[in-house]
């Protein structure tokens, strides 16, 4: 081994040692964030006590001494003293489906993964582009799976937009060829056909449904109302009234802009009215007032006209969240719009309504978890919701005098439902952020 | 295509009404007139009909009935035979009542989160952060019932409070009661001449308002700045204090005390009052700090930079520039939380906090039957409220408003 005396020559730089670890690393970050002056420093062991207290209470409660397997509350406290968590496990599917009845649990499983599958189009542009059709049934076939009934009513129901469409264009012609104008032959065209859509709708669709149901009965057994609660009502509610809000609030919002005085006085009217008024008032209106302004004899489904004075309140914010959008576009937008010769509709769809939606995108999901949030009312008229679902456990002689267990697991659940929202909201926006600013 | 209309062709042809833009925004509006009228005048036909089928009327005249049910928690003299309008007029002040102190917690809360989020101590904002996700996203209906629950599970009973040697004591030597049914806080009473301090009290006011505008004119006029905090607190409570002693203290404080199985004097706040107070306080907290937060972000950097270039004090960079400028980006949606609040405390009819929902819309509609009118008045209160902040927060803007050349 005779090159051991071969003289040291460097081959390359000597690597660069490591910053002092009062620069860098943990301890540095330390004295910056967290103990960079006294008043800070006080500040941090402030709060490093409660979330240590905070952790201390909860985590002993809630993993190491909570109990799983009990019958009652007083079974729990005798095994350990920590959360009862058995009433969750006793409960959950009533917290999930409120008294629908066991053996037709399925459908709303099916409904709620077909929901997943027509809300995806919606929500990510990567879908394919025909998934809206499903989309566009889908709230009939919700409807069947959920409530049950024959399935020629909900189809009847869809049908009447296709059917509409076949009277204008066989209405069309005809009245064309008639001597009238043919502006007028146009728009009476479209109003017979809208007739023929609301006529089909209240008479049609019964004589429909009973001479195909005599023929071919496909049917589900029959689930009323008052059996559906829990998260299902709560999701029911909510995803119809974030549906139905949307388009409203976006017309309420054109309608209040708008140069029409008459529409504008409407919509503003509207808009204030709602904005005025607690929710739960509206919901005493669905419970106990609706009826009175119905034909005598007519009553329908309580979910249902909570569903629509739910879409009406958050239509009335929407409709003030998209207004802002539409305040804060400038005003080149709307000329160039006109400039080129658009008509109202088409510069809306094409050139405003684009953008002002971008725009407004937080607000619009925070009305969105708003609304969802707001589904919780419904307990106070009551429906049984995860928070009408309580009253009924904890009037069982077992569970009497539980609290926390049951209130923390509806604020989990929502809270992962609405935070799920606001993240979705924040992808949304840098989706579609063009950066222009 | 549509067709420009020839000149000449003067005639009207029935077509103009849709194609040409000068009549066809009137025929629109007198269309949608038409199915309005239709509309409201079908409805109106099935609400007197139905009325009719059920043997009532319409009137107010059950307001004046006896409302023969009981308020536990009031701010005017109330009992069971006093009349249904009184009931609504106690349940319309305990809805002003948790709204008015719940709009001041919720700033106080709101303001302090709010700057703690922007905190370079990362522990505190990360907190700040839980906080507001955490109020923000869980309904607020399930924290009051949360807090109320906090209130009757954790905190002891009266009777605890019993014997020699209690579980349970008074808080602040005796001034502050807590209990699971409610709190106790000593109430003020009015001896003689106690008058002559509220009305010094309240003239003190006036001259402090009118201090600040003569300080504010002499500072524009002649750029002299006087220490406004100190005298404004001076102003506001050395004559007070004067006149409180002077008088030989006319207004003493009667502490709760323990009678019997409970406690007596006082002011007594209930379970549900403050339960519902502190939840809609943290909740719509959690929302004022996202909007003071934004409302200080609002603020460019440079702002304050120049203000310190100008060699303005930090005290006074924060009350001469920020705060001006990112006010006008706080009050707009500060006040609308204000009036979410309002309309949220309509939610104590969870917790039987009886305010205006709980004695119009919940025990006078149930005994009356009077749906269509306990409805209407409910909804008209809560119409001419949030009308009336909506009006100050107008007048508000307006003020402050940018002006543009």
């Amino acid at each position: 081994m005779n090159d051991s005396h071969k003289p040291f020559v460097a081959a390359g730089d000597i690597p660069p040692s490591p910053p002092p670890s009062s620069v860098v690393g943990p301890v540095a970050w330390m004295r910056e964030n967290l103990f960079s002056s006294i008043p800070n420093a006080i500040m941090t062991l402030v709060g490093a006590f409660i979330i240590y207290s905070l952790l201390a209470s909860v985590i002993p409660w809630l993993f190491l001494d909570s109990v799983w397997n009990a019958t009652s509350l007083g079974n729990c406290r005798e095994i350990d003293e920590g959360a009862c968590l058995a009433v969750i496990k006793e409960r959950y599917l009533q917290f999930i489906y409120g008294f629908y009845p066991e053996e037709e649990r399925w459908r709303s499983i099916v409904a709620f993964v077909l929901m997943i599958v027509a809300v995806w189009p919606v929500l990510f542009a990567g879908a394919p582009r025909k998934m809206l059709y499903v989309s566009a049934l889908y709230p009939a076939v919700a409807y069947w799976l959920i409530w049950g009934g024959t399935i020629w009513g909900p189809v009847g129901v869809m049908l009447g937009p296709v059917i509409a469409i076949i009277a204008y264009r066989i209405l069309n012609p005809v009245l064309r060829g008639t001597s009238m104008e043919e502006g007028i032959a146009g728009i009476l065209a479209i109003l017979l056909a809208g007739l023929v859509l609301v006529l089909w709708w209240l008479f049609g669709v019964e004589v429909f449904d009973g001479i195909l149901s005599s023929v071919v009965f496909i049917g589900l057994p029959v689930v009323e109302s008052s059996k559906i609660g829990g998260f299902l009502l709560s999701l029911i509610i909510g995803v119809s009234g974030i549906a139905g809000s949307f388009p409203l609030g976006i017309a309420l919002a054109l309608g209040r802009r708008s140069n029409l005085l008459f529409i504008k006085a409407m919509s503003t009217g509207f808009i204030e009215f709602v904005r005025g008024v607690p929710l739960i008032t509206l919901l005493f209106v669905a419970s106990t007032l609706l009826n009175y302004f119905l034909p005598p004899g007519t009553s329908f489904d309580i979910i249902l006209r909570v569903v629509i004075m739910v879409t009406l309140f958050a239509a009335a914010y929407m409709a003030e969240v998209i207004r802002g959008g539409l305040a804060a576009l400038p005003k080149g937008q709307y000329e160039a719009a006109d400039a080129l010769g658009l008509d109202y509709w088409k510069s809306m769809r094409l050139i405003i309504l684009p953008q002002a939606l971008k725009i407004s995108i937080p607000g619009i999901v925070n009305t969105f978890i708003g609304l969802f949030k707001d589904t919780t009312l419904v307990s106070v008229i009551g429906l049984l919701d995860p928070v009408g679902i309580l009253n009924p456990i904890r009037a069982d002689q077992n569970w009497n005098g539980i609290v926390w267990e049951l209130y923390g697991f509806i604020a989990i659940f929502f809270f992962i439902f609405c935070f799920g929202m606001s993240r979705y909201s924040m992808y949304l926006e840098r989706k579609l952020q063009t950066g222009h600013r | 295509m549509a067709t420009i209309s020839t000149s000449g062709d003067t005639n009207f042809r029935i077509g103009m009404l849709i194609y040409d833009t000068r009549y066809r925004s009137y025929t629109i509006q007198i269309i949608a007139l038409i199915v309005f009228m239709l509309a409201a005048a079908w409805l109106l036909n099935n609400v007197i009909q139905n009325l009719a089928d059920l043997g009532k009327t319409f009137g107010f005249s059950f307001l004046g009935e006896t409302a023969s049910y009981d308020i536990n928690q009031r701010l005017i003299d109330y009992s069971s035979t006093s009349t249904h309008a009184r009931a609504a007029v106690v349940g319309i002040l305990n809805t002003l009542l948790v709204a008015i102190l719940g709009c001041i917690t919720a700033t106080v809360v709101g303001v302090i989160a709010g700057v703690l989020r922007l905190s370079n101590n990362w522990l505190i904002a990360r907190l700040m952060t839980i906080y507001v996700e955490g109020f923000r996203n869980i309904p607020v209906l399930i924290w009051i019932l949360i807090t109320v629950a906090v209130i009757n599970e954790t905190l002891p009973a009266p009777n605890q409070f019993r014997g020699a040697d209690p579980d349970a004591s008074p808080l602040l030597g005796g001034m502050l009661v807590l209990t699971n049914r409610g709190f106790y806080i000593p109430a003020p009473v009015m001896g003689d001449m106690s008058m002559a301090v509220v009305i010094v009290f309240l003239l003190s006011i006036g001259v402090m308002i009118g201090f600040r505008r003569w300080a504010k004119k002499r500072q524009e006029a002649t750029g002299e700045i006087l220490p406004m905090f100190p005298i404004s607190l001076a102003i506001l409570f050395l004559p007070t204090i004067l006149v409180f002693f002077l008088l030989g203290m006319p207004i003493t404080l009667e502490y709760p005390e323990l009678k019997g199985f409970n406690f007596r004097g006082g002011v007594f706040m209930r379970d549900s009052l403050i339960g519902l107070w502190l939840a809609l306080s943290l909740y719509t907290g959690a929302f004022t700090a996202e909007i003071v937060r934004s409302g200080i972000l609002a603020v460019s950097k440079g702002q304050s930079e120049a203000a310190f270039a100008l060699g303005l004090r930090p005290g006074r960079t924060m009350n001469l520039v920020i705060l001006p400028q990112a006010l006008r980006v706080i009050v707009p949606p500060l006040i609308s939380q204000y009036l979410n609040l309002t309309k949220n405390s309509s939610l104590a009819i969870a917790v039987g906090y009886m305010d205006a929902t709980g004695t119009l819309g919940g025990i006078t509609l149930n005994q009356t039957g009077r749906e269509m009118e306990c409805l209407m008045l409910l909804m008209g209160f809560y119409l001419v409220t949030s009308l009336s902040i909506s009006v100050v927060m107008n007048w508000y803007n307006e003020r402050v408003k940018l002006r543009e050349r």
